[in-house]
């Protein structure tokens, strides 16, 4: 990286807001996936002007861009594929209005998930997307990646809760698409740009909508003796039409990695548990409930259980999103898969995903949102050694070919970012590929902002390209659409 | 008279779906009328393989192109700038998958509305796209109209419930976007964009949908109230309330006189000729609905509601209908109707409908209002045969635009006649941002050839 260019973003935003030393870059190399990918420089800005100057800089130099929230992520999408820098959004975290009497709040891109909600709950709302990161991801990463949660089954995911945006295209250009009011007017450009992963624009402001808190909420715990017969539950509750607002399924073997973990009250002896959480009024929720309780034992279940207060349900909540942390402990290395399959299948893709972990000998945990069919398989392994390394690439490639193969989606959730780029071709076809070019190139048509993702790398032209260490391009063209 | 193809073109086209599906008949092409303006030529493809291939000839000659489905809605927008083909998709029709138990479905753009209901009904599942026209409406036109539906209060509007689409592009690529399940990343999501789209990004031909269980029990509440401000309270105190109703819609006097009452699904409806009304709809079990009436008739009470009655099931579903069909009730309720519709947020909404009725007013112009959910607002003009109409007509259409600076709203003419088009530009007062509308248009239909001039912006 030309130290040219760290001198004119240390002048725009001050020392404190640049780092370049390696150390504090190593930092920024990595987000929740298994990739990794060195930033040339970190900047932090304050607000949209800071985002403006910063984007015209890099486009003058011909340096790519990337965004960076929380870096939780789980697809590799904040990750700087193509070096370059890298808008670190930490410190635009403000919340700058919330109007309770139309229901939204306008928000920074770095504000914490769970911080909004915080902000709201004493007036009785909250911001419906709950992914497990809630209490450290932020709301711009979850607007790239369109990000869901155990409750989005009965609320929708984060587009269905953004109504409004403020961009920062590649050029320097400020635009506001939406508002607080639900159809704008124009084309639903926030449906676009909602999950683009960082490709097509910066996002610098949010208008979300604010939830009502429901007037009850129950939480059921539903022990199974094996998975087949929690799955069986679920397809069948889903085909009575029965609604939970979270319905999320954790495996035996994970129940007994979580109680070492977090103490839960997770049963350790048990194949499966569904976690089931229903929301709405008393007489609804007290109906829900009672039907839930006889499906599950209309399929074997061994119990079900009822939070009896607020403690043991956030406990049981707890348990469920700190899962990962708990199978990390377990192996050197692990991989969750994101993919989505009709509920309808869901007894037949476990088994399969099980038959897939024995074939390979790797210990695979399953903890997912069974209600949506959005499956999160961990697999365990050393990547230490190469030949266990290809074997969980090999588990983990056969399991969402599956998935894709049964009717389902590559991701439900995770976003594609440079995890899954390869296997984009499994469901798109070169007319589809040409299309999302096409937009793409409007957008961002010199590929500044976030090389590398989405787009698989064998499909060529401008949008894929990488471009690693000094990216400086004497007389680069103008970036005007 | 419009210009006919030549011979070479029609040939062209004739062998893509056969001598029986061109039509270039003057009736069928003043069948297919848009704003007065007649296509050239009329096409009927199959599937999606033929309605590809005719983009394709159409963009090599460089024709304008039209999708159209059962064309009940089709006078939405502006008029075209050119109008070459009707690419008509109504053979392109079906249910293409159910899997009831994932509850969702994929259905094929010409399949009409009425149809995938009973095929959902079957199921005990629904959609919740209630939206004029029900009867004969196309699933494809119901999205690229972008009409909502008073079930928006509780499901949202299409984009909440559409995940996924497959359509031709402008490029003549057979694309898609989404999926069959009710999750999904993975990629770009084409489909929203598609949402209210009038034809201008593509001929669509399949949509994939999550649907819903249809409750054991559905029911309604009407109450009436002294004036626009106590009907807004009452809807207000519902929304704050346990409640989550799944309609809620407020009616001007006018409109409950001229659309409800006539056809009112209630017999003990008698509403004064100055009430607001106030339109609750609920679903759940018979206990649910029990608390929602009682809590209702408490809160109607609080609101010094001067009537309130109770909807029944069996009177619900013609309640429905007619908050339904309330755009096209009021289009048809004159020839010279114009049928505006605003956006908006609940803060801005007394503001807002003051204003409208005071400027029907003073233009000396009948009007009737209904707002929806507190996000949207539907009013009727009925002016009256006179030359002077026009200018009047005007004058609204620009104090509307005024009232902007200080409410937030957007305005759309949704109907009004063809003539009056001219002078009234329908997108004139809608919102958006035209400079990112005209990247994604050039990227959806490179050549320029859907629905030219329909759309906000000019596109």
């Amino acid at each position: 990286m030309n130290s040219a260019i760290a001198a004119e973003l240390t002048a725009l935003l001050g020392t404190r807001n640049v780092l370049t030393r390696p150390e504090d870059l190593a930092l920024y190399e990595y987000d929740g996936s298994v990739d990794r990918a060195r930033p040339e420089i970190v900047v932090f800005p304050d607000n949209t002007q800071d985002v403006v100057n910063i984007v015209k800089l890099a486009g003058k130099h011909d340096v790519p861009i990337v965004g960076r929230g929380a870096g939780t992520g789980l697809s590799g999408g904040a990750l700087p594929r193509g070096g370059g820098i890298m808008i670190a959004f930490a410190r635009m975290n403000r919340i700058l209005e919330v109007d309770l009497e139309n229901r939204r709040a306008i928000v920074q891109p770095g504000l914490v998930n769970f911080d909004l909600t915080r902000a709201v709950e004493a007036s009785g709302f909250y911001f419906a997307p709950d992914p497990s990161s809630q209490k450290s991801c932020t709301i711009g990463g979850n607007v790239a990646e369109n990000s869901g949660g155990p409750h989005t089954l009965a609320y929708g995911v984060t587009s269905n809760h953004v109504t409004g945006l403020t961009l920062v295209l590649p050029n320097g250009e400020v635009q506001r698409i939406g508002g607080k009011r639900s159809d704008a007017g124009g084309y639903d450009l926030c449906g676009l740009l909602v999950g683009s992963e960082g490709t097509l624009a910066l996002v610098t402001e949010i208008i979300v909508k604010l939830s009502k808190k429901p007037e009850a909420t129950r939480t059921l715990l539903a022990i199974f003796e094996t998975v087949d017969d929690a799955t069986e539950t679920v397809a069948d509750m889903t085909a009575r039409a029965i609604t939970p607002a979270a319905c999320e399924m954790l495996d035996g073997w994970t129940l007994g990695a979580i109680e070492d973990y977090v103490h839960a009250g997770f049963p350790r002896d048990s194949g499966a548990v569904l976690l089931i959480e229903i929301e709405g009024i008393a007489e609804a929720v007290e109906e829900q409930a009672a039907a839930i309780d006889e499906v599950c034992r209309a399929h074997r279940a061994r119990d079900v259980r009822t939070a009896k207060d607020n403690q043991e349900r956030e406990l049981l909540w707890k348990g469920r999103k700190t899962a990962f942390g708990a199978l990390g402990r377990l192996a050197p290395a692990n991989y969750v898969l994101d993919a989505v399959i009709p509920r309808s299948k869901l007894p037949q893709a476990l088994r399969r995903v099980e038959e897939i972990s024995r074939q390979t000998g790797l210990q695979i945990g399953n903890i997912f949102h069974a209600g949506d069919g959005n499956l999160h398989p961990l697999v365990l392994f050393d990547p230490r050694e190469q030949e266990q390394y290809q074997r969980a690439v090999r588990a983990s490639t056969d399991i969402v070919r599956y998935c894709v193969e049964i009717g389902g989606t590559l991701t439900g959730e995770h976003g594609v970012g440079m995890e899954k780029a390869e296997l984009m071709t499994l469901m798109f076809s070169e007319a589809d590929f040409a299309l999302m070019r096409r937009v793409h190139h409007e957008f961002n048509p010199l590929t500044l902002l976030n090389p590398g993702k989405i787009f698989p790398m064998g499909k060529g032209c401008g949008e894929t390209r990488i471009r690693t260490g000094s990216a400086h391009v004497p007389g680069a063209p103008s970036v005007n659409a | 008279m419009t210009q006919e193809l030549t011979a070479s073109l029609e040939q062209r086209l004739e062998s893509v779906v056969g001598a029986e599906h061109l039509l270039v008949a003057e009736s069928d092409l003043a069948a297919y009328a848009i704003d007065g303006i007649r296509p050239r030529v009329v096409i009927r493809p199959e599937d999606a393989a033929q309605a590809a291939e005719v983009i394709r000839v159409a963009l090599e000659a460089k024709l304008a192109v039209i999708p159209v489905g059962a064309r009940s809605s089709v006078a939405v927008g502006a008029p075209p700038s050119r109008y070459d083909v009707a690419v008509d998709v109504t053979r392109i029709a079906g249910i293409a998958q159910y899997d009831p138990g994932d509850l969702t479905i994929g259905v094929l753009a010409g399949t009409t509305l009425a149809k995938l209901s009973r095929t959902l009904a079957k199921n005990k599942q629904f959609l919740p796209l209630a939206v004029p026209f029900f009867e004969d409406a196309t699933v494809g036109g119901a999205i690229a109209c972008g009409l909502d539906s008073p079930l928006r209060h509780f499901y949202g509007t299409a984009r909440d419930f559409l995940i996924g689409a497959e359509f031709v592009d402008g490029a003549g690529g057979q694309a898609k976007s989404g999926g069959c399940v009710v999750k999904n990343v993975t990629g770009y999501d084409f489909h929203k964009l598609l949402c209210g789209s009038l034809g201008t990004l593509g001929v669509i031909t399949r949509l994939n949908f999550r649907t819903f269980p249809l409750q054991p029990v559905r029911r309604g509440f009407i109450a009436s109230f002294l004036d626009e401000a106590a009907a807004i309270a009452f809807a207000r105190a519902v929304a704050a309330s346990a409640l989550a109703p799944a309609v809620l819609d407020i009616l001007s006097p006018e409109f409950a006189t001229q659309f409800l009452e006539e056809k009112s699904p209630v017999e003990s409806l008698r509403l004064d000729t100055q009430a607001w009304t106030v339109c609750v709809g609920f679903e759940g079990s018979s206990a649910v609905c029990e608390r929602y009436t009682r809590e209702l008739a408490r809160l109607a009470r609080e609101a010094a509601a001067q009537n309130a009655v109770a909807v029944r099931e069996s009177q619900y579903p013609a309640l429905l209908e007619v908050l339904r069909e309330a755009p096209a009730a009021m289009r048809a309720a004159s020839p010279r109707a114009v049928v505006l519709r605003f956006s908006t947020v609940p803060s801005a909404l007394p503001g807002l409908i003051r204003s409208l009725r005071s400027f029907a007013q003073s233009s000396w112009m009948a009007s009737a209002i209904l707002a929806r959910s507190s996000a949207a607002v539907y009013q009727v003009l009925l002016p009256k045969q006179d030359e002077s109409t026009e200018k009047q007509l005007a004058y609204f259409w620009q104090s509307v635009g005024s009232l902007r600076s200080q409410l937030e709203f957007s305005a759309t003419i949704l109907f009004c006649p063809a003539a009056w088009k001219r002078t009234l530009n329908v997108w004139a007062h809608a919102s958006g941002a035209p400079a990112l509308d005209r990247r994604v248009k050039k990227a959806f239909d490179p050549g320029g050839i859907f629905a030219p001039g329909r759309f906000a912006g000019g596109l």
